[in-house]
């Protein structure tokens, strides 16, 4: 790919407590493009994945936005440049309901400068009715709810404000088939809509079905990154494992 | 299908505290707060109940109620606060001196000027509204926990209190400034009625205009008798609360002294309520403000959020630090508030004024509902709670149980209603 990518992370380093977590990587992104990051557990991605939508902030190394050096130091600013994330964790407040946990940080104020939650509500609905028609329980907590709509919960979150870079850790983890197949469908779209994902997998099957790309970590440092098409499943079992980059084919 | 939980159709027949849209554990709280004074009414042969009672504990609860609506959102974020108290004790001691030494004295104010008043209340804001800051940058920045934070504030303060004041009693103070202790400074009669009716507007107005907003989003609403009974109760409530408070009147002894006072002659059948007093004026006034905030403002939704999640809401871009601070800066100037009426209904500031409230408002919020574990809590159940406890408090003095007696009843009642909220939760399973 020729055009100038939608991110580029360039020589990330970061440590805790004298262990590098994140060893000189490098990756990028482009738009409509699903980048998958494979690796073991404690391999670094979510770390390499949390410098990217503020949590954390590198010891070294340059993040570049549409080509520009962008300066990410807490998730608002994350959020300025449009990246937005679903945590494994999925990060919601248990005791809010929907419409709160959707627009936490960004709630829609009436003219006094109260929260309108009325309006919020509204709006959640009408994005529900997309992701997730089934989805009923608005004036519950979503410690009320199933993994599934806690899923769609955050997923909506991610979506609702016009992310350009989405960021999902382990989306499909402990979620049914029938909601696995959502996800699945609504990575399709929104790559359809010239988004750029970063998705974080266990399942190798996950990503040769959804991915264009998969870079692939261990011990802090980046394997390689290979073009989905021209590997294997075993290729990329053996970088995951060996932390090997496979024959000459690798990109 | 995999996810069936998904699918439930909402529920259709719901009973009648759901369809009124009642908060039962309200309604619980609100119930054991009526056989606690019928009981009392009962055993004292009926001198709990008289306007009279009923004034003083309303003037009585106030300043731990205060306190205790700022509790809330303290322990709502999974802290604590130890202090209060004797925050407390240091803007008093803070407003004595300045009306009684500061502003006669150095900057040349005639005693009773009206400016005294006014400029010690504000010296008094600005003192609790910083400690309290000072408090939450060392939890919220420094990451020292509440509990030691406020565990140190608890003997520092106390103590600046009693080294400023060498522990000696201040007073009097200004004639003004006493209006907020309770009796000293009422609304009468007529003005207590205007009050009345305008609370009763504005409670209408706000079930008519939240009614008209969910319509316009085409959400469910009420059946329309359910609104209906909803402004009757509420209406009632209102003007119940007006009407015992305006019963009580001054008596004739006081009234002839003060005509007396006047060179005046009081004339036959004279009579004057006192009404609702301003330090109540001042709790209804803050405790719509706070409950506006909590439910209505982004700062409380910020505040529910950390105490459901502190991780997700700081990864949603919440400063939760400078959050920290802004609450104990409230709690601060709560207690700065709390402090005037307090030191205004004893008309002195005294060396021991507020002590042991931290452990009364930390119960009437917990009484009142607030989940130490955070997340959960609301304001008018914390000022219920702080009800709770001066009831029980005067009704066992008035029945003539000895004062050990009486904390030995109050510490086990605040044990044993953590306890049935506990297993109310389970039962019904709310978090």
């Amino acid at each position: 790919m020729m055009s100038t990518p939608l991110v580029d992370m360039r020589d990330i380093c970061i440590s805790f407590g004298g262990v590098h977590a994140v060893d000189h990587v490098n990756i990028d992104l482009h738009a409509g493009e699903v980048v998958g990051l494979l690796g073991h557990n404690g391999a670094g991605k979510s770390t390499l994945i949390k410098i990217l939508s503020g949590a954390y902030q590198a010891d070294s190394g340059d993040i570049l936005i549409n080509g520009e050096k962008a300066e990410i130091s807490n998730p608002r600013d994350a959020r300025a440049y449009k990246i937005e994330t679903i945590y494994q964790t999925l990060a919601l407040a248990d005791n809010l309901d929907a419409s709160s946990n959707l627009f936490l940080g960004r709630e829609m104020v009436t003219r006094f400068g109260l929260v309108d939650d009325d309006a919020m509500e509204a709006e959640t609905r009408k994005i529900m009715k997309r992701l997730n028609p089934n989805f009923q329980k608005f004036g519950d907590p979503v410690s009320a709810l199933s993994g599934g709509q806690r899923q769609s919960v955050a997923i909506a979150r991610a979506v609702y404000f016009d992310a350009r870079i989405l960021i999902m850790d382990e989306p499909m983890a402990a979620l049914g088939p029938h909601e696995t197949q959502m996800v699945a469908e609504l990575i399709k779209q929104l790559k359809a809509d010239g988004i750029g994902i970063f998705l974080i997998s266990h399942d190798i099957h996950d990503v040769m079905d959804l991915c264009d790309r998969a870079s692939v970590m261990k011990n802090g440092k980046l394997v390689g990154t290979v073009n989905v098409a021209d590997v294997t499943d075993d290729d990329l079992l053996s970088m995951i494992i060996l932390g090997k980059q496979p024959g000459p084919k690798s990109a | 299908m995999a996810h069936q939980d998904t699918d439930l159709p909402p529920i259709r027949n719901r009973n009648l505290f759901q369809t009124l849209d009642l908060d039962v554990r309200l309604l619980g709280m609100i119930a054991a707060f009526a056989l606690l004074c019928i009981g009392f009414d009962l055993v004292t042969g009926g001198r709990f109940l008289t306007p009279r009672n009923i004034f003083n504990l309303t003037i009585q609860t106030v300043s731990v109620a205060i306190m205790a609506t700022g509790m809330v959102f303290v322990i709502v974020t999974r802290h604590i606060d130890l202090s209060v108290g004797a925050l407390l004790a240091t803007c008093s001691a803070v407003m004595a001196i300045t009306q009684t030494q500061v502003l006669p004295q150095m900057l040349g104010l005639d005693l009773g000027d009206p400016l005294i008043p006014w400029i010690t209340i504000a010296a008094g804001l600005v003192v609790g509204t910083l400690i309290g800051g000072f408090q939450g940058y060392l939890i919220g920045y420094l990451t020292i926990p509440a509990f030691i934070v406020t565990l140190g504030g608890f003997l520092v303060w106390r103590n600046v209190a009693w080294y400023m004041t060498s522990g000696r009693t201040i007073g009097p103070l200004d004639p003004v400034f006493l209006k907020f202790g309770g009796i000293n400074g009422t609304l009468g009669a007529t003005g207590s009625w205007i009050f009345a009716a305008m609370a009763v507007a504005a409670a209408l107005y706000g079930l008519y205009a939240g009614r008209r907003n969910k319509l316009k989003h085409s959400f469910p609403v009420k059946p329309l008798w359910a609104e209906g009974v909803m402004a009757a109760i509420i209406s009632g409530a209102i003007l119940g609360f007006v009407g015992i408070l305006t019963a009580y009147e001054v008596p004739i002894r006081k009234l002839k002294r003060m005509f007396e006072a006047k060179g005046e002659v009081m004339p036959e059948g004279y009579t004057l309520s006192y009404g609702i007093p301003i330090s109540v004026l001042l709790l209804i006034f803050i405790a719509v403000s706070m409950t506006v905030m909590a439910r209505k403002s982004r700062f409380g939704r910020y505040i529910f959020a950390t105490g459901g999640n502190p991780d997700a809401t700081e990864l949603a871009g919440i400063n939760t630090r400078w959050l920290t601070v802004k609450i104990f800066a409230l709690m601060g100037a709560l207690c700065a508030i709390s402090a005037v009426v307090a030191s205004a209904r004893l008309t002195n500031h005294t060396n021991d004024i507020g002590t042991l409230d931290e452990l009364r408002v930390i119960a009437a919020a917990v009484i009142g509902g607030t989940a130490l574990a955070g997340g959960v809590g609301t304001i008018h159940g914390a000022i219920l709670g702080a009800l709770i406890m001066q009831s029980l408090q005067s009704g066992m003095a008035m029945v003539g149980v000895d004062a050990p007696l009486q904390n030995m009843v109050v510490g086990s009642v605040l044990v044993l209603a953590v306890l049935i909220d506990i297993v109310y939760r389970k039962k019904t399973g709310a978090k």
